[in-house]
Parts: C-alpha cells; sequence; structure tokens
C-alpha cells in the first residue's frame, strides 16, 4: 500500500509521461510451482477474486495464476507503453480498458459464456464486464450522528458549509491524477452534475485528503482519521465485514454511478486458450442466474435504466474516450486542481 | 384419317421461358438496384454521423489566452458507440501539427477546404476504416490559421448492416421473380387456351361438319381461322363435286349401256345366221361386263369417299344380311343356288350401313356369281357382344392356288373366273369397308373343300 496522504504537486504529474517501469502492488501465485502459469494483470485485490481462481483452478491441474495487483494507470502503462506482456487484464477502469480495445491491444472473443452478456455488459467482444459496483460516500459511524447522515450530494454540503472546522481535514477523494478509477468517476460526476464542482470547491478549502485507493479510505473512515470518504467503492466498503459497525456506506440518493469491472483478452498472450477459458469462468460467474457461489460482487447486475434513477450504470462505449483525450484529460485536471486550491 | 403434325417447338414453352427468362432479369437488376440503394445510403447515413461528431469536435474548439485549446464533447465520440461497436479514432491539427488525438491516423489524399468535409476510406492499424476530415479557419493571434478535425470509425457495424440489408433485398428479388414466374405461367396458360380451345372445337366436329368456324377468336388468330374457313369451304364444294360426279356417271353409264343391252337382246332375236348370232352375244357379254365393272368402279369410288369421313349409326348386322339375301335370292334361283340364312346371337355393331351393305353384297354376289348351278350358299351371321360377324360359303371350287390376301388387291382375278364377267373389285371394296370400321376381311376355303369361305369380321363398337 502506497501513502494515502499524497501532496497536491504530484496532480501535476500526468499519466503516460513517466518513464520508469510501472509499479507492482502485489504479486500472487495460485496452483503449483512450475505449472503452466495463466498471467493476469488486475487492479482487483487478490482477497476478493481468490476464490474465483480456487474454482477455475480446481479442474485444471498443472495450471497456475500468476496475478499482478496494479493501479489503473500502472496497467494502462504496462500495456499500452511498455508492452509488458499478460494473457488477460481486469480493470474497473472501464475507460482505461475501454481505450486499450479501441487502440487494438485486445483480441475479440465469443463463446457461450459471452453470449450470456446483455449488449451494455460488453464493447464489441473485447470488453466483458463481469461485475457493477456503486461508487459511495463511506461515513464514519461514530463521528456523525444518524441525523447528519448525508443521503445527497446537495446535504453533505450543507453539512460541510454549516460546520467547516469541524470535517477540515476530515474529508478525502481520490487522487484523480493517479487513480484510474477515481479519474473516471470524478469525469462522470463533472459530466452529470454541476454539484460535483462546487463540492470539490467547497472540499478543497476544508484540506481535502486524496488516496490511491479506496481500500485506504475505508480503513481511513473506520480508525476515525476522517470522518467522509467521498467516491469510494461501494463493494469494498461494504465486504469489509470486520469494520462494519464503524462504517456506514452511502450510495447517493441524487444519483449513483455504477462502475462495471470488465475484462479485456490481450494480444500476443502466452495462454491464449487459459485466457479465454479465464474470462469465461469470471463472466459465467457473473452473469448466470444464480450466480456462482464464490462470486463476490452484488447481483444481479443491473440494466442502464430510465434516467430519472439515481442509479446510474456507466456505458461502455466510445464516449468514454472522451475523458481520455490528452487535451481534455489535462483541461480536467486543471480545472480540477484549480477548483480544489479556490478557497 | 388422322396424320400426326409436324410438331417445332411449344409457342407455351417458348411463351413460359421467354417471360421467366425476363423475370430472372428484372429481379437481378432489382436486387442490383437495391443493394446498390442501401448501399448509397448505409455509407451517407454514417458519413453524416461522422461529420455531426466531427462538427461537434470543430465547435469545442476556441482560442484561449493566445491558445488553440480542444475541449472534445462527450456526445462526439459516444453518438458514434450508438450506431454501432466499432472502433473510433480522431484527431485536431493545426497547419499540419497534431493537437490532440491519434497522431498516426492516416492523412487523406485530397486536400480539406473550409465548408467542405472530405469523406474517404483508408486502412489504419489493419483495419479500413471510413474518415471525415473537416476544416476550419481560426483567427490566432490576428493571424488565420487552419484548423482540421478528423474522425474515423472502423466498419464492421456497417458490414454487418449492409449484409443484413443485403439479405432483405435477396429475398426481395427471389420473391419477386417466384411471383412473376407465377404470373407467367397463368400468362402463357391464358395465351394458348384460345387456341387449344379452337383445336378442341374443330376436332370435336363431326365427319360432315363443314360449317365455317364462328366462334370469337383473338384477332391474332383471325388470319388463321379465315384460311382454315376458306379451306374448309374448298373442301365443302369439292365434296360436293365428286359426290355429284358418282352419281351423274352413275346415271350416264348405266342408263346408255343397258339400254345398249336391251336392243342387242332384241337383235339377237331376229338375226338367226349363226356367226352373227355369236357376235351379238359376245357384245351383249362385253356390255354385262362393262356395265358391271362401271358399277363397281362407282361402287368403290363411293366406298372410298364414305369411308374418308365415317358416319356411323347402330347396325343391325343380321337384318342387313337377311334383306340382301332376299334382294339376291331371285338372281340366285336363276341358277337353282339355295342360299341359307343363319343367325346366332345378336350381332349388333355401329357403322355406315351402306358401306356394310355394299361389302355384304359384293361378296354374295360373288359366291352366286361363280357358282355352277344348283349349289348352295350359306349365309351366316353371328355376334357376341364384341364382334359382329358374316361369313359367306359357297361351293364354287374355291380360289384355288392364288395368294388370298392378292386376291384383294384392285383388279385381281380368282384363277376360276374364266368366261364370268367381274372387275376384281368386290372383295377390294369388302375389304375397305372391313378395315374403315376396324375389322378384318378373311378368304378360306371351305370346310367341305367345295368352296370358299368369306367373313367379315367387325369390333360392335
Amino acid at each position: 500500500m502506497r501513502n494515502p496522504l499524497l501532496s497536491l504537486a504530484l496532480i501535476a504529474s500526468l499519466w503516460g509521461v513517466s518513464a520508469s517501469a510501472f509499479e507492482i502492488e502485489d504479486r500472487q501465485w495460485v496452483g503449483p510451482e512450475n505449472a503452466r502459469a495463466l498471467t493476469v494483470i488486475s487492479t482487483t485485490d487478490f482477497d476478493i477474486l481468490a476464490p474465483l481462481m480456487e474454482s477455475f483452478l480446481r479442474n485444471r491441474p498443472g495450471v497456475a495464476v500468476d496475478y499482478v495487483v496494479a493501479s489503473s494507470s500502472e496497467l494502462m502503462k504496462a500495456i499500452a507503453d511498455e508492452g509488458q506482456t499478460f494473457d488477460v487484464a481486469l480493470s474497473s477502469a472501464m475507460d482505461l480498458q475501454t481505450k486499450l480495445a479501441n487502440d487494438g491491444f485486445t483480441r475479440p472473443h465469443q463463446s457461450s459464456a459471452t453470449a450470456l452478456i446483455p449488449g451494455w455488459g460488453e464493447w464489441r467482444n473485447h470488453v466483458f464486464a463481469f461485475s457493477q459496483e456503486p461508487a459511495s460516500m463511506v461515513v464514519s459511524a461514530t463521528a456523525l450522528t444518524e441525523a447528519e447522515m448525508p443521503r445527497t450530494r446537495q446535504a453533505l454540503i450543507t453539512l460541510l458549509r454549516e460546520q467547516p472546522d469541524r470535517f477540515r481535514g476530515r474529508i478525502g477523494t481520490y487522487d484523480v491524477s493517479l487513480s484510474g478509477l477515481g479519474y473516471l468517476f470524478a469525469t462522470q460526476d463533472a459530466r452529470t452534475s454541476e454539484t460535483y464542482w462546487r463540492l470539490m470547491e467547497l472540499m478543497g478549502g476544508l484540506d481535502l485528503q486524496l488516496y490511491c485507493c479506496s481500500g485506504a479510505m475505508i480503513e481511513q473512515v473506520a480508525d476515525g482519521e476522517i470522518f467522509v470518504a467521498y467516491n469510494v467503492l461501494g463493494s469494498y466498503a461494504r465486504a469489509r465485514a470486520d469494520l462494519a459497525d464503524r462504517i456506514v456506506v452511502i450510495d447517493p440518493e441524487d444519483y449513483t454511478h455504477l462502475m462495471m469491472r470488465s475484462a479485456i483478452l490481450l494480444n500476443d498472450a502466452a495462454q491464449p486458450e487459459l485466457a479465454e477459458a479465464f474470462v469465461d469462468h469470471l463472466i459465467t460467474a457473473a452473469w448466470s442466474n444464480p450466480p456462482a457461489p464464490e462470486y463476490p460482487f452484488r447481483h444481479p447486475l443491473g440494466a442502464p435504466g430510465p434516467s430519472e434513477s439515481a442509479r446510474r450504470p456507466i456505458q461502455l462505449g466510445p464516449g468514454l474516450l472522451v475523458y481520455q483525450d490528452r487535451e481534455k484529460r489535462k483541461r480536467f485536471l486543471g480545472e480540477w486542481v484549480s477548483a480544489l486550491r479556490q478557497e | 384419317m388422322t396424320r400426326r403434325a409436324h410438331v417445332s417447338g411449344s409457342i407455351r414453352r417458348r411463351l413460359l421461358l421467354q417471360l421467366l427468362g425476363s423475370a430472372a432479369l428484372l429481379a437481378a437488376i432489382l436486387f442490383v438496384t437495391v443493394l446498390g440503394f442501401v448501399r448509397d445510403v448505409a455509407e451517407e447515413s454514417h458519413d453524416s454521423i461522422l461529420f455531426a461528431s466531427a462538427t461537434s469536435i470543430m465547435d469545442s474548439i476556441a482560442v484561449n489566452a493566445g491558445e488553440v485549446s480542444v475541449d472534445l464533447p462527450y456526445a462526439a465520440l459516444s453518438m458514434l458507440g450508438n450506431v454501432s461497436d466499432d472502433r473510433v479514432f480522431y484527431r485536431v491539427s493545426r497547419a499540419g501539427e497534431v493537437l490532440t488525438g491519434y497522431s498516426d491516423l492516416p492523412a487523406g489524399e485530397a486536400t480539406v477546404r473550409a465548408g467542405q468535409p472530405v469523406f474517404e476510406t483508408l486502412d489504419y492499424k489493419g483495419e479500413t476504416i471510413r474518415m471525415v476530415t473537416s476544416s476550419r479557419r481560426l483567427s490566432l493571434n490576428g493571424a488565420p490559421t487552419d484548423i482540421e478535425v478528423s474522425v474515423a470509425q472502423t466498419q464492421n457495424g456497417q458490414a454487418a448492416i449492409l449484409a443484413r440489408l443485403s439479405r432483405s433485398a435477396l429475398y426481395l428479388g427471389i420473391g419477386f421473380f417466384v411471383l412473376s414466374s407465377a404470373l407467367a405461367i397463368w400468362s402463357a396458360q391464358s395465351s394458348v387456351r384460345p387456341l387449344k380451345s379452337l383445336a378442341q372445337a374443330v376436332s370435336r366436329r363431326g365427319p360432315k361438319d363443314l360449317r365455317p368456324v364462328s366462334r370469337p377468336v383473338p384477332s391474332e388468330m383471325a388470319p388463321l381461322v379465315s384460311s382454315l374457313n376458306t379451306f374448309i369451304d374448298r373442301l365443302g364444294v369439292s365434296l360436293t363435286r365428286s359426290e355429284d360426279f358418282i352419281a351423274e356417271a352413275a346415271h350416264r353409264v348405266r342408263t346408255p349401256l343397258a339400254t345398249v343391252r336391251t336392243q342387242a337382246e332384241i337383235t339377237l332375236r331376229r338375226v338367226e345366221k349363226e356367226e352373227n348370232r355369236g357376235s351379238l352375244r359376245e357384245m351383249i357379254r362385253a356390255i354385262d361386263e362393262t356395265s358391271r365393272a362401271s358399277g363397281q368402279l362407282l361402287d368403290h369410288a363411293m366406298v372410298s369417299f364414305r369411308t374418308d369421313s365415317l358416319e356411323r349409326v347402330d347396325i343391325d348386322l343380321a337384318e342387313l344380311a337377311r334383306e340382301l339375301v332376299e334382294r339376291l335370292r331371285p338372281v340366285a334361283d336363276l341358277k337353282d343356288i339355295d342360299l341359307h340364312f343363319a343367325n346366332s346371337g345378336t350381332p349388333r355393331m355401329s357403322g355406315d350401313a351402306i358401306l356394310i351393305q355394299n361389302a355384304v353384297r359384293n361378296i354374295l354376289d360373288n359366291a352366286i356369281k361363280y357358282s355352277p348351278p344348283e349349289r348352295q350358299v350359306h349365309i351366316r351371321v353371328s355376334g357376341d357382344g364384341a364382334q359382329a360377324r358374316v361369313s359367306i360359303e359357297d361351293e364354287a371350287g374355291g380360289f384355288g392356288t392364288t395368294d388370298t390376301h392378292a386376291l384383294t388387291e384392285r383388279f385381281v382375278r380368282g384363277e376360276n373366273t374364266q368366261g364370268v364377267v367381274g372387275s376384281g373389285l368386290g372383295l377390294t371394296i369388302a375389304r375397305e369397308v372391313a378395315e374403315a370400321h376396324g375389322g378384318t376381311l378373311t378368304i378360306e376355303t371351305s370346310k367341305s373343300g367345295a368352296g370358299a369361305c368369306v367373313t367379315l369380321c367387325f369390333p360392335s363398337h
């Protein structure tokens, strides 16, 4: 785990500029040693997907999974810039997965498993969603009373405005310049409502803490270091049964973006058949009804609903490429930094 | 008698083939036209959405603090995702310098002018892309500068749509062809229907029906029908003429001959000198021979004429034969010949009574003529439902060694005919009548061996 407190100066460093090799957060080997290894690069914590990997290996003696965990932007760097070879990439950053597929780093796949996925759950037989997880607020159960719990962004804004001194240095969110998922949530927020910029300006004036990952934010809230974490992966927070009495996970009632974790099959895979089998295994676990018992995410996955519904699944498609545009990203990060710097 | 027509081709088949051929050609043209049309429409709509995307990107370009800034609108690319799941590429450049997007996107060959987008199909990253490039002039620090925006998309979705539309066009073409074929068969059938019904009407006619064809026919058939009518008319005239001729000839020949014979007999009684009487007897014999021959010639002509257009009526063969026997009995009595008539069964048949009568009379005549005096002639009629038979057995000594078949040829006579008046046409007439009715004539030596047995055999119906 990296240091959760990051200076604003880092924001200026843009994705892809760094020349160093990509940064590995965690590396796990599942299965017998010296076995044929399926290499997976993923943004998902090992513990969450470990049961699915074990069920995958159960009927495959002599096969192992080499599971590499990296942040979504490091994943992008490894594949797009450094040309690292992996068989499968799993990522929560839908825009980066889409960009990899659009720019020709992936290969198509069709099977009886992919036929289970509805049209909105995949893109051109290249990107396959296997979970749907909300961008939630995680609030300290001890620091805030039940009545104070912000159910909407507007309620959070009101709370922060009324008691700025109480929350100064006690609020956190993703560092969007470092986290691909944070960037995705932030851009979708900005696209959906102006409230996002007001919230950012307000938080910027209250010594906003920036984090690389959801896990760190959840633990900080549980420890009482911060009171409110904004745009945290709700699925991770709900999965922490050990912290359940110390945190409250809120899906904002004005709108809640739903991210889809997705798998892509990479070109130049060393184990192409194994990679397809693994992706099929993930898809079958996720989209079957009922899902596999070891499937760790919420089920069922919901289609993009009517716009008046609070749940807003982020749609796969070329629209996601827009915020990956160099100029667009520079402009967005510039606005984000200036919003946070404002008093 | 019906002769088979010489057949070459069929109007119906030719018409059908021509109609089917043109239907197939039209269906193919329809398919190609529709396909070309949908291809154009599909490409046009794809182009227009690419252009809309490029335009929305172009609108987001502004000059801020002496810098060209691009704020890619979300809809610019998401609208392309709504059309198909195709890869999307774009590039924004100023005077050849790429501001943002895919810098390795190929540059089109055509030069882009402001306000006139250029659409091109190019290869990029191993795939075929459709690319639109539009250009706009901005003022940057007081100087004009050209901004170019290109938006491109792969064409997999387009190809899928086209494949689906091509299938529809194919089904349309096939459907058109099937429908046209059904109509072609129907129209080919109905075009030849008047011909068929005319042919049926003409062949249904009775043998004596020589009225002109008066049923209405299509104008194309009018020349044929009027020629046919002329032909029928001529045939009628010609037939009338032959009938007239036969009647006229019978009258003109027989009557004078009878007169001459009477005169010769009267003269014979007056003449006493033996050598003159001999000459006169020879003369009477010759007159008899001529009279009989002319009678049989006329009979033969009449038979030929009547068998050409056989008119059938119901005939009781027994009744017919009995009548003849009674009529010839006086002649037989002159030679003390006994005529024995016997009938068993009901020998009914259908045919031309005059012809049958003629045939039986000729055979009976022969039997009486060639029999020596005081002999027997047996006439037996029989019928069993399937056949009607009449056989005449004499004691005239038979035909000897002469080929019995040759006897029925015209002008051939048997070996025992010396000294008897005859023309050699009697059996010929009998055989022709039998054959015209689908029957047979058989000549055998009688059971007793004393003469011949001639049998006429007719099918009952």
